[in-house]
């Protein structure tokens, strides 16, 4: 029976099946999640999920711990998504666009009060359906970032580990992320009725 | 709606904002920012719906379990790269 990350790790390394059978069952819905909302497509998503659990299986050798296993899976999973979305680009266009974007995209212009707490409201198919159009939306890479961070939970350190960048790039990205959904959200927060409770 | 943000000043404490939402604010500028936010509506503005809006993401929650297509799909694609479970070994969950 394997229970601590490193025995799992260890059991990797030494091939034995069923360690493919936890890490598949520990990480698999999170990163299909991950995947389908980079690549938009539940297809392409599941490509993303094959191919990441493959290339972790084939290369755990190459696995040294310095992040934690999932960082790692994340990191592999996240490569493969954007580098779906790269193939399906135009060369000429840019996945960093939060480098070439005009600077307005990132300054707050609505600047309404919103009477609406998140907390107390239910999240009904009407509110999922536009985070995750809004989440869509983003150029890749900040959407990437936001998704970490900001959905699946990662800390900052991991996330930017996940991303391969530094701290700091990380938190920029993150916080043009944050500042851009929050304009895409002001418009159904000014419509949404003050209902309370929960709802999937 | 109001006007957009115009002084350098806001700009610059806005950048911080992020920060300031995860708590990983230095103290110094965290208290600069809060003296700022006490009498600049605008920035307190952004400050709460950016925060409403990583509040309402964040409730989101775990993913739904795969769906067993995929699921069946997964452990195939596995199988054939040789590094699949075995058909006769009891499932992973009860291994855990």
């Amino acid at each position: 029976m394997v229970q601590s990350e490193q025995q799992l790790i260890d059991a990797l390394q030494q091939r034995e099946r069923r360690a493919c059978d936890q890490l598949v069952e520990r990480y698999s819905s999170r990163l299909y999640d991950v995947a389908l909302r980079l690549t938009g497509h539940p297809n392409e998503a599941e490509e993303v999920l094959q191919e990441t659990f493959i290339n972790a299986c084939r290369s755990v050798d190459s696995f040294e711990g310095r992040s934690g296993l999932g960082t790692w899976l994340y990191r592999i999973a996240t490569n493969n998504g954007l580098m779906r979305l790269r193939r399906k680009t135009a060369p000429t266009v840019s996945l960093d666009v939060d480098d070439e974007a005009g600077a307005g995209e990132f300054q707050p212009r609505d600047l309404t009060d919103w009477r609406w707490d998140p907390e107390s409201t239910a999240l009904t198919t009407d509110l999922r359906s536009t985070l995750d159009a809004a989440v869509a939306s983003l150029p890749p890479s900040l959407q990437a970032a936001f998704i970490l961070r900001d959905i699946e939970g990662l800390s900052t350190e991991e996330a930017a580990e996940a991303l391969g960048i530094s701290r700091e790039a990380l938190k920029v990205r993150l916080h043009r992320a944050r500042l851009m959904l929050r304009e895409r959200l002001a418009d159904y927060v000014r419509h949404a009725p003050l209902v309370t409770g929960e709802a999937r | 709606m109001s006007d957009h943000i115009h002084t350098a000043h806001c700009q610059d404490l806005l950048a911080a904002m992020s920060d300031y939402i995860d708590g990983e604010l230095d103290p110094g500028v965290c208290a600069e920012l809060e003296a700022h936010l006490a009498g600049c509506e605008n920035c307190r503005i952004v400050v709460d719906t950016t925060r409403k809006t990583v509040l309402v993401y964040r409730r989101l929650g775990p993913p739904d379990a795969l769906p067993p297509d995929v699921t069946r799909r997964l452990w195939a694609a596995l199988d054939e790269a040789g590094c699949g479970h075995l058909d006769d070994l009891p499932p992973a969950s009860t291994l855990m």
